[in-house]
Formats: C-alpha cells, sequence, structure tokens
C-alpha cells in the first residue's frame, strides 16, 4: 500500500535504458496493470510492437483485451491526473520518435500530447465538452501549442473544420457539440486532433458509435487526411471490416496479451492461431455467400484477475486438446515468427496451424 | 436568451398571483372553516360584542371569499384603507394588513427585519460557497488521501450537528468565554464594525452546516466529472493538469452547485429561524417565530410572500445562471 | 386465414409438454400483418405545451409477417425500426394505420386487451444490461411471464424454468442467480430464456446482438437460429449490422426515415438490391477483407446525414441524397411496389431494374452532387444493370410494349455512353444465362479481382447470384494462392 501510494507511475523494474529504436513509435514489453480490491488487473501484459510513420496499425480485440488501455499507455493519459486513487502499475518503454516516454518527465510527455500525438475517442458527443463552443476547443488545442493570438487560432480552426468536410465552417465554429450531429461531431474532433499536425494519431473505436454510411465517411476521412499529413496511426477496433480497410499491420490482442501480429494481408488470409480463427468464424460477412452457420468461439472473455498462467485463450481454445511436442500448459506461449514479418503465440506447432487452418477453418469461412 | 429570460419572468409572475391567492385562502379560510373567528381573536378573548362586530366591518371579514381576495391583491399594489366602527385607517402602498397584536403596519416590520435576514444569508452563502468548494474540490482531486478523509470527517460534523448546538458552542466560546466578539446584533447604519461583529459568528455557524453540504456534494460531482470522457480529451490535447479542474472540470462541477444554492438561499431568506434564535437578531426568522407563538396570522402572511418571493427570485437567476453556464439549456 | 391456420396446425415436438395453449400456424401463413402504420411523437413546446410539430418516427408502413420466417428490419439510426418494433408489440399506440396478429385487429387494444396476446408476442432488448432487473434472481426473472399470465406449467414453475436455462445454453443450477454475476452473451441468452417462456408465436428482437462482443454475438446468433429450427418461431429481428441481417433474415425490410424503401428475400435484396438506398447502405458496410482496400472505387459514400424526422423531404424522402434524383423524386413519393416476385421497392428510378419513370432525366441539383461521392464504376454499373434488367424483363414478358421498349433503348444507350458495350452485354448475357456461366465466371473473376478493379463491375452480379456450389471454389482460389507466394 505504501509503495502504491508513493510512486504509481513507473513500478517494476527500472527502466533499463536500452538503445533507442529506429522505428517512429516503438513499444516493448509494455504492462499496464490496476490494483484493485480483487486483486491485480493485468490489461496489458507484455505488449511489444512497431510502427513507422505513414503506415496504420490496427489493433483488433474484444471488450476487456487491453486494446484500449494500451492507447491510453502510449498517451501517459494513465498516470495525468489520476488522484489519489490506486494508480496504473506501467512498466516497458514507449520510444516516440526517439523519446523513451515512460521514463520521460511528465511535463515534457504532456508537451508532446496533441502535438506529436494525438487521439480520436469512440464516442464524440462525450468527448467533447458540451459548455464550449466547437471553435474554442479546437482554438483551446491549438493555442497549447502554438503561441498566437486567439484571432489567428480560430482562422486555423474555421481551415480544419473545412478540411474535414464540415460545411458552413465558419459558422459551424461557434455551434456546440449538441447543435452537431454525430457523423459532425466526430469530424470536429478529428478536425482538433489534427490541428496540431501530429505524427502519431490513435483513433479508439472511431466509428462504433457511428451509423454505417456515416462510418464510411469517416473512414475514407481518416485514410485521406493520413495521406495528406503522413502522420502513423493506430486504429483500434472490434470490427475487423474496420481494420481491413484502413490497416496496413495488425495486431490481434486477447486477455491483455498480443496472440498474432503481421502485415493485415498475413493475418487475414494465413491467420496462424486459434483466436484469430475465432474471429473471423464469427463473423457473418457480406462479400461472401451466405454461411450455413457462424462459427462461434465458446466460453467468455476471461477475467483479467486471475489469468490462467497458460496461455490465456486455453479455455476457449477449441484446439486445447490436440497434442503438442515438449510443451508444459502453465507455460505462458511467446510470439513467434510463423512467416514473414508474422507472429503468432501458440502451443500449436506451426505445420499444426497449418493443417489445420487450410484443411479445417478456411474452407468454413 | 431574451426569450428564455422573458419565459422565466411571465412564469414566475404567474406564480407569485397564484402563491398569493393560495396563502391567503389558507390563513384567512381555513379558520373560518375550523369555527376560529378571526375577528375576535384580534379584538382579544374578553371582547364585547360590538367591537368584534366593529372588527369584523373593518376588516371586511363578511364579505364573499373572492372580494377579500381582490381587497388583498390590492393592497399590495395601491394600499387600502380600512374604514368602520367609526375610524378610518389608511394603510400605504404594499399593504399587507395590521399584527393583530402590536396593531402595527405589517410592512415596515418586514422591510425593518429583511435586511437582517438578508445579510445574514448572503454572507454565510458567500463563506460556505468558499469553504465548500475548496474542501470538496481538494477532497476530490486527493481522494483517499489524510487530507480528504479529515475533511470529510469534518464535514459530517458539520451536517449532522445542529446549528443551536454548533451556534451556542462559537457563543460560549468567542463571545463569552474568550470574550473577542460581542454579540449583539448592530444595526448597519449604527456602525459597520459593530454589524460586523454581531454577524460573524451567525455567519460562521451557519455557514459550517452549509460548507459540509456543499463540500460533499461538491467532492462527489468532482469525482464524476473527473471520470467523462471530456476531461480525458482536455488532456490529451495536452493541457496542464490546473487548467483542465479550472476551465473544464470545474464549470461541470459548478451546474448542480447552482441549482442547490438557489434552493438554499431561498429557503434562508424566508428566515433562518434557529439561527436567528440562536443569536437573537432580529430577522424575518424571529419575526415569524414570535407570530406563530401568538396566532398572529396577517405577520405569517407577509412573511410567508416575501419568502416566496425570494425563492422566485433566487430560482429565477439560478435558471438565467444555468442557461449561461449551460449552453443545452438555451434551447429547452 | 387464421382458422386455416389452425386446423393445419401440426404440434411440434419440443412444444408438446402440455403447456401449449394455442395451435400454431403453418408455416408460411400470415402471422402478422401491418398496413399503413403510423407513429408520430408529437413536440410540444412553452407554457401551455402547444403541439408545434411532431416527430414523424414511423409514417405509413406495409409488410407481412409469415409464419416460421425471419424478417429482418435494417436502417440507421433515426429510421423507425426501433418505433416499429414497440408498435408491433404494442408497448407503443400507434397514431394510425393497421396491426392485425393473426387476423385480429390488435391496433388499439388496451394493456387488459393485449394480455392474452402477450404470449405469443414476445421481445428481446438490445442491452442486456439494463433489461434484467439486478434485485431479482433469474429464476424470478424467467419465471414471471407465468406468474403474470397465471399459467402453471407442468412440473412447475422452477422447473420449467431450469428447462428453459437449458434450452438457451445455461447452466440449470444457475437458478438462484442474479443478473450481474453473468456475462453480456449470458444475460443475453436470459432475455432470450425468458421471451420464450410462454412459448410466443413471434419474437421481435431489438438489436440483440449489437452490444456484444463478436465473438458472443455468433454465440447468440447462432442460438437464435437453433431455437427456431426447433421451436417453429417467428422472429422481428431489428439492427443496424447488415451483415448480421442478412445471416439471420429470410426476408428483409430496409428503412429510411420512417419508411419502408425496400422489402425483399433475402438473396435478392443483397444480390440485386433496386432502391440505391439499399445499394448505398450495403456498399457502406466494410469487408473485412484487405484486399478490397484498393477497390475503394466500390463504395457509394452518401452525402451529409440523415435529415431530421421531423421534416422529412417531399416526395422520395430519400431524394436529398440519392444520386439519381430527378424532378419526380422530390415532388411525388414511390409507392411501395413488387417489381419482382419477392422484391417490393419504393423508387422512381430503382437499380437492377427497368426505371420507373423514364420521362423525367433531369437530375436535381442535389443528385449531381451526391453523384460525384459515387464513383464512377459504381454509377456504370448502375446502368449497365437496369440496362441489363429492362432487357430481360421485356425478354420474359415477350412482346413487351412500347413504352418498356422506350425504356429499355433509353437504359441500354445509357449504358453504352458509361459502362461500354461489353460489360451491358457481359452482365445481361449472364443474367439470362446465369446457372451455367455463374460457377466457372464467379471463380475466374474472383481471383482475378485484386489485379483489376476495371473488372470488378461485371463480376459482382454472376458472383452473387451463382448458386451456393460455386462458393467453396471461389474462396479456395483467393486462399491457395498466398501459400504459393511464400514458397
Amino acid at each position: 500500500m505504501t509503495e502504491l501510494s508513493k510512486s504509481g507511475a513507473a513500478v517494476g523494474e527500472p527502466t533499463v535504458a536500452s538503445p533507442a529504436p529506429s522505428a517512429f513509435l516503438e513499444v516493448r514489453d509494455l504492462k499496464v496493470h490496476f490494483p484493485t480490491d480483487d486483486g491485480l488487473v493485468k490489461s496489458v501484459d507484455g505488449l511489444t510492437f512497431q510502427l513507422e510513420k505513414g503506415k496504420t496499425l490496427g489493433i483488433v480485440g474484444e471488450s476487456g483485451s487491453g486494446k484500449s488501455v494500451t492507447s491510453l499507455g502510449i498517451m501517459g493519459l494513465h498516470t495525468a491526473g489520476q488522484y489519489g486513487k490506486r494508480k496504473a502499475r506501467i512498466s516497458g518503454e514507449i520510444w516516440l520518435d526517439g523519446t523513451e516516454l515512460l521514463s520521460a518527465d511528465p511535463d515534457h510527455v504532456r508537451k508532446l500530447r496533441g502535438r506529436q500525438m494525438a487521439m480520436i475517442f469512440q464516442d464524440p458527443l462525450s468527448a467533447l465538452h458540451p459548455y464550449y463552443t466547437i471553435g474554442q476547443q479546437i482554438v483551446e488545442a491549438y493555442r497549447i501549442h502554438h503561441d498566437v493570438d486567439k484571432k489567428t487560432a480560430k482562422r486555423r480552426a474555421v481551415e480544419m473544420l473545412d478540411r474535414v468536410g464540415i460545411p458552413q465552417p465558419d459558422k459551424r465554429v461557434d455551434n456546440y457539440p449538441h447543435e452537431f450531429s454525430g457523423g459532425m461531431r466526430q469530424r470536429a474532433m478529428i478536425a482538433m486532433s489534427l490541428v496540431n499536425n501530429p505524427e502519431l494519431l490513435i483513433a479508439d473505436e472511431p466509428t462504433t458509435a457511428l451509423d454505417v454510411t456515416v462510418q464510411a465517411q469517416i473512414l475514407d476521412l481518416i485514410r485521406d487526411l493520413q495521406k495528406e499529413f503522413g502522420s502513423a496511426v493506430i486504429i483500434i477496433t472490434h470490427d475487423l471490416g474496420v481494420v481491413a480497410e484502413l490497416a496496413d499491420d495488425l495486431l490481434v490482442m486477447y486477455g491483455g496479451r498480443c496472440v498474432e501480429r503481421g502485415p493485415a494481408e498475413k493475418v487475414f488470409y494465413e491467420p496462424r492461431h486459434p483466436y484469430t480463427w475465432g474471429l473471423l468464424g464469427s463473423m457473418p460477412r457480406l462479400d461472401r455467400d451466405q454461411q450455413e452457420r457462424l462459427i462461434p468461439v465458446k466460453g467468455s472473455p476471461p477475467s483479467l484477475i486471475n489469468v490462467p498462467s497458460g496461455c490465456a485463450f486455453n479455455p476457449r481454445c477449441p484446439y486445447a486438446d490436440v497434442p503438442k511436442d515438449n510443451v508444459t500448459r502453465t507455460v505462458r506461449p511467446e510470439l513467434t515468427e510463423v512467416g514473414s514479418k508474422h507472429w503468432a503465440a501458440c502451443h500449436m506447432s506451426q505445420e499444426q496451424r497449418e493443417r489445420i487452418w487450410t484443411e479445417e477453418i478456411a474452407p468454413k469461412l | 436568451m431574451l426569450a428564455y429570460l422573458i419565459r422565466r419572468l411571465f412564469a414566475a409572475a404567474v406564480m407569485l398571483v397564484v402563491i398569493i391567492m393560495v396563502v391567503f385562502g389558507i390563513f384567512f379560510l381555513v379558520p373560518k372553516w375550523a369555527g376560529v373567528d378571526i375577528a375576535s381573536s384580534f379584538v382579544g378573548k374578553q371582547a364585547d360584542p360590538a367591537a368584534v362586530e366593529a372588527v369584523r366591518q373593518k376588516l371586511g371579514l363578511s364579505d364573499p371569499i373572492y372580494s377579500q381576495v381582490w381587497e388583498f391583491f390590492k393592497g399590495i399594489f395601491t394600499g387600502r384603507t380600512y374604514s368602520g366602527g367609526g375610524d378610518v385607517t389608511h394603510c400605504s402602498a404594499p399593504c399587507f394588513g395590521y399584527s393583530f397584536r402590536s396593531e402595527q403596519a405589517i410592512w415596515p416590520v418586514l422591510t425593518d427585519r429583511f435586511p437582517v435576514t438578508l445579510a445574514l444569508a448572503l454572507g454565510a452563502a458567500l463563506l460556505w460557497l468558499l469553504f465548500g468548494l475548496a474542501a470538496g474540490v481538494l477532497s476530490a482531486l486527493k481522494r483517499g488521501s489524510f487530507w480528504d478523509r479529515g475533511a470529510m470527517v469534518v464535514a459530517l460534523a458539520g451536517v449532522s450537528l445542529p446549528v443551536y448546538f454548533t451556534g451556542m458552542i462559537a457563543l460560549a466560546v468567542f463571545a463569552f468565554g474568550l470574550d473577542w466578539l460581542d454579540a449583539q446584533y448592530v444595526p448597519l447604519a449604527d456602525s459597520f464594525t459593530g454589524w460586523l461583529g454581531g454577524l460573524i459568528l451567525p455567519w460562521i455557524t451557519l455557514a459550517f452546516l452549509y460548507a459540509a453540504m456543499y463540500a460533499r456534494i461538491t467532492r462527489a460531482t468532482m469525482l464524476e466529472i473527473l471520470g467523462e470522457d471530456y476531461i480525458r480529451t482536455a488532456r490529451a490535447k495536452g493541457l496542464r493538469e490546473p487548467v483542465v479542474i479550472r476551465k473544464h472540470a470545474m464549470r461541470s462541477t459548478l451546474t448542480p452547485i447552482l441549482t442547490m444554492l438557489g434552493m438554499d438561499l431561498g429557503a434562508l431568506i424566508g428566515g433562518a429561524i434557529l439561527t436567528e434564535s440562536t443569536f437573537n437578531l432580529p430577522g424575518l426568522g424571529q419575526a415569524v417565530l414570535n407570530a406563530i407563538k401568538t396566532q398572529d396570522l396577517p405577520v405569517i402572511l407577509g412573511v410567508t410572500l416575501i419568502t416566496s418571493l425570494a425563492v422566485l427570485i433566487a430560482n429565477l437567476v439560478v435558471d438565467v445562471l444555468y442557461a449561461v453556464i449551460d449552453p443545452r439549456v438555451r434551447l429547452a | 386465414m387464421s382458422d386455416k391456420a389452425k386446423d393445419e396446425a401440426v404440434a411440434i415436438p419440443a412444444q408438446s409438454d402440455g403447456t401449449t395453449l394455442t395451435k400454431d400456424p403453418a408455416a408460411g401463413d400470415v402471422l402478422l400483418k401491418v398496413t399503413g402504420l403510423q407513429k408520430h411523437f408529437p413536440i410540444k413546446k412553452g407554457l401551455l405545451q402547444r403541439q408545434v410539430g411532431a416527430v414523424h418516427a414511423v409514417d405509413g408502413l406495409d409488410f407481412e409477417v409469415r409464419a416460421g420466417e425471419t424478417l429482418g428490419v435494417v436502417g440507421e439510426s433515426g429510421c423507425g425500426k426501433s418505433t416499429m418494433g414497440r408498435l408491433i408489440t404494442r408497448l407503443l399506440e400507434p397514431t394510425g394505420g393497421k396491426i392485425e396478429f393473426e387476423g385480429t385487429d390488435i391496433t388499439h387494444l388496451g394493456v387488459g386487451g393485449m394480455r392474452p396476446l402477450r404470449r405469443d408476442v414476445q421481445m428481446i432488448f438490445q442491452d442486456p444490461y439494463s433489461s434484467l432487473n439486478p434485485r431479482h434472481t433469474i429464476g424470478t426473472i424467467i419465471g414471471a411471464p407465468f406468474k403474470l399470465q397465471g399459467v402453471e406449467p407442468e412440473g412447475g414453475i422452477k422447473k420449467e424454468v431450469q428447462r428453459l436455462l437449458s434450452v438457451v445454453g445455461l447452466n440449470p443450477e444457475h437458478y438462484n442467480r442474479y443478473p450481474h454475476e453473468f456475462s453480456g452473451g449470458q444475460r443475453q441468452r436470459i432475455g432470450i430464456a425468458r421471451a420464450l417462456a410462454l412459448n410466443p408465436k413471434l419474437v421481435v428482437a431489438d438489436e440483440p446482438v449489437s452490444a456484444l462482443d463478436v465473438s458472443i454475438q455468433a454465440q447468440v446468433v447462432n442460438l437464435l437460429d437453433d431455437l427456431q429450427q426447433e421451436l417453429g418461431l417467428t422472429y422481428v429481428i431489428i439492427a443496424h449490422d447488415l451483415s448480421v441481417v442478412r445471416h439471420v433474415s429470410d426476408r428483409i425490410a430496409v428503412m429510411y426515415l420512417g419508411k419502408i424503401v425496400e422489402l425483399a428475400d433475402r438473396d435478392l435484396l443483397y444480390k440485386t438490391p433496386m432502391h440505391p438506398y439499399t445499394k448505398a447502405l450495403m456498399s457502406a458496410v466494410p469487408i473485412p477483407d484487405p484486399a478490397r482496400k484498393s477497390a475503394k472505387s466500390e463504395r457509394i459514400l452518401l452525402k451529409g446525414d440523415v435529415p431530421s424526422p421531423i421534416s422529412p423531404p417531399s416526395g422520395c424522402r430519400f431524394h436529398t441524397r440519392c444520386w439519381k434524383a430527378t424532378e419526380i423524386c422530390k415532388t411525388k413519393e414511390p409507392p411501395l411496389l413488387e417489381l419482382r416476385p419477392g422484391q417490393q421497392v419504393a423508387c422512381h428510378h430503382p437499380e437492377n431494374f427497368e426505371d420507373q419513370a423514364p420521362q423525367d432525366t433531369v437530375l436535381l441539383s442535389d443528385a449531381k452532387e451526391a453523384a460525384e461521392l459515387v464513383s464512377e464504376e459504381a454509377l456504370a454499373e448502375s446502368a449497365a444493370t437496369s440496362a441489363a434488367l429492362a432487357a430481360e424483363v421485356e425478354a420474359a414478358s415477350g412482346a413487351g410494349d412500347a413504352e418498356s421498349g422506350d425504356a429499355e433503348s433509353r437504359d441500354a444507350e445509357a449504358g453504352d455512353a458509361e459502362a461500354g458495350d461489353a460489360e451491358a452485354d457481359g452482365s445481361a448475357e449472364s443474367e439470362s444465362a446465369k446457372e451455367e456461366a455463374a460457377a466457372s465466371e464467379s471463380a475466374e473473376s474472383e481471383s482475378a479481382e485484386s489485379e483489376s478493379a476495371e473488372s470488378e463491375p461485371a463480376e459482382s452480379e454472376p458472383a452473387a447470384s451463382e448458386p451456393v456450389a460455386s462458393e467453396p471454389a471461389a474462396s479456395e482460389s483467393t486462399e491457395s494462392e498466398p501459400p504459393a507466394k511464400e514458397k
């Protein structure tokens, strides 16, 4: 308890200064744990990935898989403004453009927030302050990082609203969030996050609260803006369709861990983890002929308090009983390379998985 | 915004008329139904029937109900002339009638006493807002800390201890024990320092109770607001934490506080009976307490109307402020 | 109709446990018939609460639900689909129109009058968290319908509740647990068990899976499927997710601003949507296939947002966002017509079909703006398919009258101009001779798809309308490619 209240931020092993990576964003062995009355919630438990500028990484997973916690961790929002309550324990390394964020001065990280890295949230209505106009909120975001007067900042806000496709931006800039429709709000949110030309944009379920035709507009907008600004984008979603639209690389999370990671084509066409198979099988698809039945994943998502010591997916895995060589079930499977830049964490041998995928899973999809 | 204001004002005026009618009805008609003769209660117990009849004539008590209400209503705005039993009495413009006991006009009594109550209520409100909000916000930001727990224990004490208890203790310690202050009310016109000295203890006592309530509400609201998505957005923009609190969290926290303040101030202006009695302040509360004891109906009626008016005005001000703070209200 | 239904009723094994009180209608008979259904929510303002307008949530619906089928209802938020669900279960009082259940008019039945019907019509709600009372055990929750209806099932309520629990795949021993002890998917199962308690004939499910995780969604979808098979249930499933709706439904109604714009058999709707809105809606669904990322051109992006249901647009409600809208769309509301067996559509200029108002050719300015958002390919495809279908219709009806002949030639011209001869011919040919051509052609074009987006418009027609047998071939051809690359 005393240990907690003293230093909440980076408990764990003191961060060893390892060499700065070449990638624009590199996350190494990120762990985010939350102490609660019921025990330690291991929301993210050892996550590693890289992302280059101009590329899009999709993080896919179900609720509670740790995908949103990861994004807040990168933004440093677990430690900012956590008053009194038991703080998140974060360890690992987050390198953004040569700077390690977890060991950096919090005020330095604050200055990066909104300027070098920005974020779009799921529900634009609750993510915008109801008492300030859209313009005031964008102006504020701009003036934190730019020493300009309000007039200049407002011109910039109008320019951004125009860029994200809001009609009559010079009038709409003085509207309040409740006077916007859902799609317009998300556009305004995007305008606000891009006002400082961030190099990293994290979009956390950016279209989940929107209708499908509006979703198409927003996805289109994100894609265009990325091309224009050349930023690195992390898109977090539970919808495989959305990531397929946008992502170059894919990271599948389950129970706070990465179970599969690789180029989007590889993960979609040659998935090598039973959970990824499960996700693909549970989804009715418009682009295929009618499946007779969906192939759901049995059971429910795991509790993050008592994660099984072995593979987190073990209790739900239909192949848990497939005989495996030299493997103890209580050992956590590590990510192993199953193809070029393609990793999966499963105890089954690569041959076994290849066979199951091509013979049993793929034909049914 | 202007249309909104006009609408609220109009609603308040309608409300006031309704209140006058209902209150008058209750105070003058209920005794009648209960078999209590107002005229004889005005004159006294052993009065001769002729005097009672004269009073009844003078006050118009035998008139039909609607004309009694109308006369009363008219009296408030144009004054009223009582005639009957030989002598004629004129009661000028805001006429609320005459006290049964002191036989004085009621309006001057109200205007005498109102400033005392107003000073008590406003002064205390200033104090409790200052301390209540500060304590609440600090507790919320340092949730679970020693400070938070300490403040909440004090707040709990403040909420549960009655005013006459804390008031008596304050009087005993500061006025009589340490002899720092004079426990006597001095009108503002006579001496500012005397006025201040006389009001400091009542202010603190009253503010203690309310500050405790406000601290608890502020803390709870603040904690809820800090969990809102838009606070996370503000941080994600790179705002400094103090700015996040001041600009984004405080403004939202104020809305429920404001609603409470409107109701509390309105109620207090109607008479902080316990505080006024404890500190012997010549305010409305004390007046109404005496009136109740002596069944002085016109005084009770007058104070009730003033209280209703105060509550209405307070709520009107709160509604307008609300619309200023929350743009969503302007549409409604 | 209902008498006949009762005569023909067959006892379904799972239901013949003695609790069945009424006989079930035979599959295919009309169970629910809705005509001109309306619901307007008044907007009141001011001190006197004068009515200053109304939200036209549901504004004239006509449809039938046949026993044993699943009717899917899709649309975006604010289209009135949920209101429709609450109207047909009579949780709301309709403003106008008529609802008949098994031939009985239930439009304005009071609470008492509805009571016997509550047994036959049940509802499953979206949010499994707020629709279960947290202070009741699930035994009480699922048993409540028996108590409310005064039904004593054979073997007692407890035994029946436990049977229901096992039917929906929950442990019967969890009878005494509280809702918070269950996960989202399990709670939705509890909601389903409650709905099934009284052996309903019609189950209306409002977004039954949208609050659930993907892997859990599939469990619930399969459960609904199994229950329908076993119990012969009739479903009305309301959802915004087009892929889920396609998976569960036999027929699908597409709603836009309080109206049904298209009502068709599932396969017809997804293969040859006729209403431009249906087409746009389907093209907007993100496809979980990274290869399509480059084929962005297939997508039709609608402009702006759905207009307000307080003052819906005149004529066709979609005309403000439609790229085909002409003057007639603005002035005349298109009726919902059965243009093809099993496909009703309300449009003056339908896709994949002969133009209903060929004389009206001048696009509205809105439509010109909207057309910018529609890719060349999509426009060309729509012109080509209309022409092809016009030709087919004409061929089918023998020597067509002069008017449809005109229409056909006009459309064919459009096809020529925008898509070129080959494409129009190609799809016309495959439409008329689809059975033979489909299998081989789709396999080819599917694998060719990633290389050339040009072939897409011509390809999508046969690929969509081919028999099921060709599917494995198609998917294998895509699947077998990558391993080859790897080695």
